[in-house]
């Protein structure tokens, strides 16, 4: 039985969530809350989208036990989330595919999406594609220079992708700047969120779709080990991927449930994307009430991280709730540490993971150690690392 | 009777509407709000709309986004915005201010503090963009009980049952959105606004204002003839834009002037 019940009627994960829009898109959200109540438990809807998690993503991605990074590391038994070899590259593609097909049912014939690092926008002009839909990507102007092919493939997959050269030029202005397009074009536009932020059904909605990766995890573990977890451990940016192996765990005592944040450069230097670690002030922003990073006028200020799909202000409204009520812990970890992990993962596992997931990675090293042989954690790995290889060269003074 | 009320009543009187400037605090410099202010009082204003400056103004166009970066540059916040309020009521006891902004910097100052101190700064309205009904109850509590009235936006896309409901949570008047889209954005259907609007008068006595597409002089004698208020923004930040410190005010008079004209035409 499902005890956990969240968000209420209106998107409330206790005092966060909710819905903070202007009056010109409540009825947009309306339309979009009505018909995800209609198909989320439709059988038609549930069936073409497992078909096409199973035949384009090619679900269900595998548990992998990663036993030389254990045998190293030296504690508990390290598992994988294989997320890494969806269609695409990340989780991203399980939600944009559940969106675009609710957009496809709602007659709206083309699709917007803001993006950070590009994988949501990859993830959402890949949908775009296969099912007919125009499609186009808000991108902070700053993140268009660091993310050239990401953005060569979008427009390679069809879709016109829009630097935004407003406020800081990176994520969060992508996000304003896809719901004035979205207030602009509401009759034929759907708007694709790529995390479980944005104003209610979409942190719901967002969840929902990834918790494919949970529900899956769940069963994958029993077979593999015959029973659940001791922690499972997701980076958080947004915290979509977190939310989607959390989610069909909160029911399930004794498995702790781990988010990773992005310390940055530390966070006692203040750069960093760590809201929920660093104890940020509740505020509302993109539509929902979270923990913000922002100054004392209520101004969000810029974050650090050296992986762009952590580099976001706020974080997930039923994140900030889960850490209320205890039932899942935050920590963060810094660049460096990530990078650390990013490298041992490649040189023992033979596995290149995301700079977001080494987040999650280099957190489950730390734990690994203080815990029993007999005990187990399982990673999400969230992504592919091959986006990450200009950022990781430059690091090392390499030019490809 | 709140100033609000008493300018709509005296207006009402001499069959005239009101004209309602919105500028950003602190744009293009802070130095210059207060001028500003007193400068669209005496050419023609009726009330004042003050903006809030954020960071992320999602419901904006460029043209009040870049206002806000202004701003911004010069870390004006909440608190400075209502000392702006405060100095220009030394003054001017008469102008009604409205604030227009977001709720995060609100928020931040804590609803109670941020009644307590608009209220004593000499604001009479809020404005909160991202603040539907449903989720500032309290604040609207708020705002009553220290005697300031809560404007709230009604769109083109609020249905009968949202009409309804925003109607009975405002005070003060009604911010009608002329158009789908962000503040400045294309031009308004003005047989639209004219049937919503009229639809909106059979459910409330509250004056109603219209915004967020009057770009010009015709625009806003059309949007007189329907509404109560006529309400500018975009344009007149743009003229604050093109504008250098020397002509600052008078284009900003001269503009005003234009404005008042066509709506008493």
């Amino acid at each position: 039985m499902q005890l956990y019940d969240m968000p209420d009627a209106r998107g409330h994960f206790g005092q966060f969530g909710g819905i903070f829009v202007a009056e010109t898109l409540v009825e947009a959200l309306e339309e979009l809350r009505v018909m995800y109540e209609k198909y989320r438990h439709d059988p038609e809807f549930l069936a073409e989208f497992a078909y096409d998690l199973k035949h384009f993503v090619g679900r269900p991605s595998p548990v992998y036990f990663a036993e030389r990074w254990t045998k190293r590391v030296g504690g508990a038994q390290i598992y994988l989330k294989r997320e890494d070899l969806n269609h695409t590259g990340a989780h991203k593609v399980n939600n944009t595919i559940g969106q675009a097909l609710l957009a496809k049912r709602m007659g709206k014939p083309r699709v917007i999406a803001e993006t950070g690092a590009g994988q949501h926008g990859v993830a959402t002009a890949t949908i775009a594609a296969r099912l007919g839909l125009e499609c186009v990507v808000y991108m902070g102007a700053e993140d268009v220079k660091r993310q050239a092919p990401n953005v060569f493939r979008m427009k390679l997959l069809g879709a016109t992708v829009i630097p935004v050269e407003s406020g800081s030029k990176t994520l969060k202005d992508a996000l304003n700047e896809a719901m004035r397009d979205w207030v602009t074009n509401i009759s034929n536009t759907f708007y694709i969120i790529g995390t479980v932020a944005g104003p209610h059904p979409y942190p719901m909605m967002v969840r929902d779709f990834q918790s494919v990766i949970g529900i899956e995890a769940k069963q994958q573990m029993l077979e593999m080990v015959g029973r659940q977890p001791d922690a499972v451990v997701a980076c958080v940016g947004g915290g979509s991927n977190a939310m989607g192996i959390f989610y069909p765990y909160i029911d399930v005592p004794n498995v702790r449930l781990i988010g990773v944040e992005a310390a940055g450069h530390g966070l006692e230097t203040g750069m960093h994307a760590a809201p929920l670690t660093a104890n940020s002030p509740v505020g509302v922003l993109h539509g929902n009430r979270t923990y913000l990073m922002q100054d004392s006028d209520g101004n969000i200020i810029e974050t650090h991280s050296i992986s762009a799909g952590l580099d976001y202000p706020g974080v997930g409204p039923e994140h900030a709730w889960l850490k209320d009520i205890k039932r899942a812990e935050y920590v963060a970890i810094t660049d460096d540490e990530a990078m650390a992990a990013f490298h041992n993962l490649c040189r023992t596992e033979g596995i290149i993971p995301a700079l977001e997931s080494s987040h999650a990675l280099a957190h489950a090293e730390k734990m690994a150690r203080t815990m029993r042989k007999d005990e187990i954690i399982l990673v999400n790995l969230s992504g592919r690392g091959d986006k990450d290889i200009n950022t990781v060269a430059k690091l090392s003074n390499i030019t490809l | 009777m709140s100033r609000i009320q008493t300018v709509f009543s005296a207006l009402k009187a001499n069959n005239k509407k009101a004209l309602i400037p919105y500028i950003t605090a602190g744009d293009p410099h802070p130095k210059h709000t207060v001028n500003l202010m007193h400068t669209l009082a005496s050419s023609g204003a009726d009330m004042i709309e003050l903006g809030i400056p954020f960071s992320d103004p999602m419901a904006d166009g460029p043209v009040i986004q870049r206002a806000s970066e202004r701003a911004l540059v010069h870390k004006v916040g909440l608190r400075k915005v209502l000392d702006m309020v405060q100095e220009f009521r030394q003054k001017d006891t008469k102008t009604p201010i409205i604030l227009m902004g977001y709720a995060n910097p609100i928020e931040a100052m804590g609803m109670e503090k941020f009644t307590q101190a608009a209220k004593a700064a000499g604001v009479d309205g809020v404005l909160t963009v991202d603040y539907p009904p449903e989720e500032c109850k309290d604040f609207i509590a708020a705002l009553q009980v220290s005697g300031m009235d809560s404007i709230f936006l009604l769109s083109p896309t609020s249905d009968a049952a949202r009409v309804d409901l925003i109607v009975n949570q405002a005070s003060g008047f009604l911010y009608y959105v002329s158009l789908k889209g962000v503040t400045g954005a294309a031009n308004l259907d003005i047989e639209e606004v004219k049937a919503r609007v009229a639809a909106i008068r059979t459910k409330t006595d509250l004056p109603i204002g219209v915004g967020f597409g009057v770009k010009d002089a015709a625009t806003a004698r059309k949007v007189a003839a329907i509404a109560d208020a006529v309400v500018v923004g975009s344009r007149v930040v743009v003229a604050i834009e093109q504008s250098s410190e020397d002509n600052l005010l008078s284009n900003i008079s001269q503009l005003m002037a234009e404005l008042r004209t066509a709506i008493d035409a």
